[in-house]
């Protein structure tokens, strides 16, 4: 299978000689096309830095990530904005939208920077509103919306683009446990039936339990890493904690 | 602790609130030249009755400070309110560590204090400097010379300044005590957490309320301009400001939505690059802001009318000389004056003498009035009863009088010889007429008065003049006038052919001419010896109209109306400026998140950049351009009412607003610009 995103020996530090953090301390993984990851870790373990660098927020002290082949730890300036607004979908745990749009503009201005014409806007979003099931909010504002109507519209946002890798920092952070099940249930659909790859930060292990691959982090460094293979979610679920209780106590608290 | 905060906060927002404090100084700096006036002009070489007019301005201008102060005032309390607003995060969590309000409302006033020492200082200081400058200024605008330069320091208006931003000051520490002893604490932990809500009117309503306002702006309009005829008294000039205040309001309130909807509907635009982003930015703004947008619609209206007017007297007057004080000097004289006008002004030998001429008036006083003077002309004004102002109406009388109904119908009209003021036009530089035995005409150049002349002429009114019957040679006034002043405000001689007058009923006599002398001082001796004659009140004391005097009072009343204007318009300018740059700038914490969402999604500074600027750049126009078109109107009805003042200099002056109005408005824009720029830009 095609390698979507390559990391290999990542490094990141925070302060100074004095007090040096490692908040990344030699990370090296790949995901494959239509892979659906989740990177778990407890508070301070450096999984939402890891997210931040993939995602070009942050920068990598050392190390490289390639993105569809592409190092974009050379990435500067425009290109570094072509490349977010190009080749990434973000879906964040605060759902980042403006309040001031709608949900249909919300949408629409992933691809309206990117300068596609109305008639394709709109059928597009007409399109990912069915597959998301916010047929009926299109036209509200945030702060009408429930939160997870909210987090499917910034779900929509994210892979309109039709982005090579799809980016979610703890997206049901914010959720009550049915709207919560109901968002999974959509990256599950994006993922099988659209293909689309995922790479998800979260602390919460029901919400792993939806993804083909967990990858767990300590202290900046892969602690282990576990396969879904043909187990059901339930068994995946399991296998889940199992992992955590081995990690120790941080993340038992999450649950 | 207390203190250290306080003294914190300062060095922190002085940074973000540049801008507030920029205004501040700009105000106590303002506030102090113009009150300094009256002690720059020591240093003036001028004259007592220049002396007399710089008096009335300070007065005038001290009066005006007054309304000044309030307009600062309001600008102050109204900054301080957002100051406060975006540290309510802040305020919450001292009150979460158990600070009481009192203490809080302490810091603030700690703060207020130190702002308002830092700002007096700095303001005074430059407005030191800047006095300085306003001196060459003033001296310019008298037409006076610098007898020397010095740096004077106003004491007075330093004290003054003190006392007026003093107790603004003391004002918005009451009103910083009174907002924090109303917060909740709630509210001040969780205000930037609200998410904002999105108010959309109803389209339709806006478009009704719209229409609606455009219609009652346009009869405002129509009030000042086509219909100004109509306007009666002071009191009706009410009418059409209220309706435009209150049109302005409406429509702000429905443009926000009207504009949303219209470029929605425009959807190749609105979904294109950040053009959706940005126009929800500029209507939500506009929506919360109808009201203080309206305030400085008006306020900019104001600024701009009487910066142009005020700037367009003074070209004007200085015009207006050359053209209508052709000659040195003017002489006139009551003639034939009979008992019954024996009075505390008329002795009885005034009476008897009154028959005597100007010439013969002098001769007696053993002056020859033709050693002095060169270009003399004799000119004799005719006045009776059985001629006045309603017989020259003819038909139109009854309506004229229904029209106009605080004119004087009764007054008798001037009358003069055709070949006499031939003469004078010629002197003058004027056109010269030739008349029939059996016309007449009339001029006059104060349009108020002519044109309702003209629609008398019209209808070919005849009029009996000394038992002859005259018929108006033209249908309109023509352009002229007798009597040397500083403003048109001829409103009409009938000239009629010389064999017709009756010399029982001269009225006065006048003579012009040019002095022989060119220079000032020889001159003001030959003024000051004609006026000696009247000392024996045995004759009638002349009227004496000189150039000079005309000069003077010109230029003094065009010194007062720039000042004043001046004064006004940048205050005015400076206060709706600097609210809208808070307004924009204390939004920015907000949009800070925005924006950071649009770099997350992959938008390009330089798009992030232009549509900041689009953002600000229509904010800032909105109410200009609103305030543009009101005063395009504006000024056509300050032309009619200054009408006397002539209108030669609008269009150097309407430049010269727009110039001040680039520079101040168009550089607190660019400021507010760059400091919002600041503050969004990523850490």
């Amino acid at each position: 299978m095609e390698n979507i995103l390559k990391i290999e020996s990542i490094e990141k530090y925070y302060g100074n000689k004095s007090s040096l953090t490692k908040a990344i301390n030699d990370i090296s993984f790949n995901v494959t096309k239509g892979e659906f990851v989740a990177i778990m870790g407890a508070s301070g373990s450096g999984k939402t830095t890891l997210l931040n660098c993939i995602s070009t927020i942050d920068k990598v002290t050392s190390g490289n990530i390639y993105v569809g082949g592409e190092d974009i730890t050379k990435l500067k300036g425009n290109k570094l904005n072509k490349f977010r607004r190009e080749e990434l979908g973000f879906i964040f745990q605060d759902f980042n939208l403006l309040d001031t749009l709608t949900a249909y503009e919300n949408i629409a201005l992933a691809l309206s920077i990117q300068n596609i014409n109305t008639k394709e806007i709109d059928t597009k979003i007409k399109k990912v509103a069915k597959e998301l099931n916010i047929c009926d909010v299109l036209n509200k504002y945030p702060y009408q919306m429930s939160g997870g109507q909210k987090q499917r519209v910034a779900s929509a946002r994210a892979i309109i683009t039709n982005p090579k890798l799809i980016l979610a920092d703890e997206p049901t952070g914010a959720l009550d446990s049915k709207s919560a099940k109901m968002l999974l249930e959509r990256f599950n659909y994006l993922n099988t039936t659209l293909a689309a790859t995922i790479l998800m930060v979260t602390h919460d292990a029901f919400t792993a339990s939806y993804a083909t691959r967990v990858i767990f982090i300590k202290d900046g460094k892969i602690f282990n890493e576990i396969h879904r293979g043909d187990q059901s979610r339930r068994e995946f679920f399991d296998k889940i904690i199992d992992v955590v209780t081995m990690l120790g106590g941080d993340l038992v608290d999450a649950l | 602790m207390l203190y250290k905060l306080s003294i914190k906060n300062i060095k922190k927002s002085i940074k973000d609130y540049a801008i507030y404090f920029f205004t501040l100084i700009l105000g106590v700096a303002i506030f102090y030249v113009f009150n300094a006036i009256d002690s720059q002009t020591v240093m003036l070489d001028i004259s007592n009755s220049t002396n007399e007019i710089i008096k009335l301005m300070t007065n005038m201008l001290s009066g005006v400070s007054v309304f000044v102060s309030f307009i600062l005032g309001f600008l102050i309390i109204y900054a301080s309110r957002f100051l406060i607003k975006r540290r309510n995060k802040e305020f919450g969590i001292y009150l979460t560590l158990g600070m009481s309000k009192r203490k809080i409302s302490l810091i603030l006033f700690i703060e207020t204090l130190f702002i308002g020492i830092i700002s007096l200082i700095i303001g005074l200081g430059l407005g030191f400097l800047l006095s300085q400058f306003m001196s060459i200024l003033v001296a310019n605008m008298f037409d006076a010379d610098l007898k020397k330069f010095e740096f004077i320091f106003s004491s007075s208006a330093s004290v003054k300044c003190l006392i007026y931003f003093g107790i603004m000051y003391l004002l918005v520490m009451i009103f910083n005590t009174v907002n924090i002893s109303k917060c909740k604490l709630v509210e001040l932990l969780h205000s930037n957490k609200k998410s904002e809500k999105i108010k959309l009117k109803n389209p339709w309503l806006c478009i009704f309320i719209f229409v609606l306002a455009t219609i009652g702006l346009s009869y405002a309009y129509y009030l000042v301009t086509g219909g100004v005829d109509k306007l009666q008294n002071v009191k009706e000039i009410f009418i059409p400001i209220t309706l435009g205040s209150i049109t302005t309001f409406f429509i702000f309130w429905s443009l926000s939505g009207l504009l949303l909807k219209l470029i929605m509907s425009m959807k190749h635009f609105y979904y294109k690059g950040l053009n959706s982003f940005t126009l929800r930015q500029i209507s939500s703004k506009i929506n919360t802001t109808v009201f203080s947008m309206s305030i400085i619609c008006i306020m900019l209206f104001i600024t701009i009318c009487v910066l142009s007017s005020a700037l367009s007297i003074k070209n004007s007057m200085s015009a207006n000389l050359q053209e209508l004080a052709p000659v040195d000097i003017q002489l006139t004289q009551v003639m034939n004056l009979d008992s019954e006008d024996i009075s505390e002004f008329y002795t009885e030998n005034m009476v008897k003498n009154s028959k005597l001429d100007l010439f013969e008036t002098f001769k007696r006083n053993e002056i020859n009035l033709l050693d002095e003077l060169k270009d003399v002309t004799s000119i004799y004004i005719y006045k009776t009863p059985t001629l006045t102002y309603k017989d020259t109406l003819g038909s139109k009388l009854k309506e004229i009088q229904k029209k106009f109904k605080h004119l004087n119908y009764d007054s008798s009209e001037t009358i003069v010889k055709l070949s006499e003021y031939n003469s004078l036009a010629k002197l003058y530089g004027d056109k010269t007429y030739t008349l029939n035995s059996d016309e007449y005409l009339i001029i006059g150049d104060f349009e108020s008065m002519t044109s309702i002349r003209d629609e008398a002429l019209k209808t070919d009114p005849k009029i009996n003049v000394f038992n002859h019957i005259l018929k108006p040679k033209y249908k309109k006034c023509q352009e002229g006038f007798i009597e040397m002043s500083g403003n048109h405000i001829n409103s009409g001689i009938i000239i009629v052919p010389d064999e017709v007058v009756d010399d029982n009923y001269i009225y006065y006599h006048m003579i012009v001419g040019n002095y022989k002398v060119s220079n000032k001082k020889d001159k003001i001796k030959i003024e000051d010896k004609f006026l000696d004659i009247n000392l024996n009140k045995n004759y009638i004391i002349p009227n004496i109209n000189t150039r000079l005097d005309i000069a003077e009072a010109t230029t003094g009343l065009g010194g007062i109306a720039t000042f004043i204007g001046l004064y006004l318009g940048i205050i005015f300018l400076i206060s709706s400026a600097a609210i809208l740059a808070l307004k924009e700038l204390s939004e920015s914490s907000d949009n800070k998140n925005r924006f950071k969402i649009l770099r997350k999604l992959g938008c390009d500074e330089k798009l992030i950049n232009k549509a900041l600027f689009r953002q600000i750049g229509i904010f800032f126009m909105m109410p200009l351009s609103l305030a543009i078109i009101h005063s395009i109107f504006g000024i056509k009805f300050s032309c009619f009412i200054l009408e006397i003042f002539g209108k030669d200099g609008l269009l150097p002056s309407i430049i010269m607003t727009a110039c001040f109005i680039i520079i101040i408005y168009g550089g607190y824009f660019l400021i507010t610009y760059h400091c919002s720029k600041n503050i969004i830009k990523e850490k």
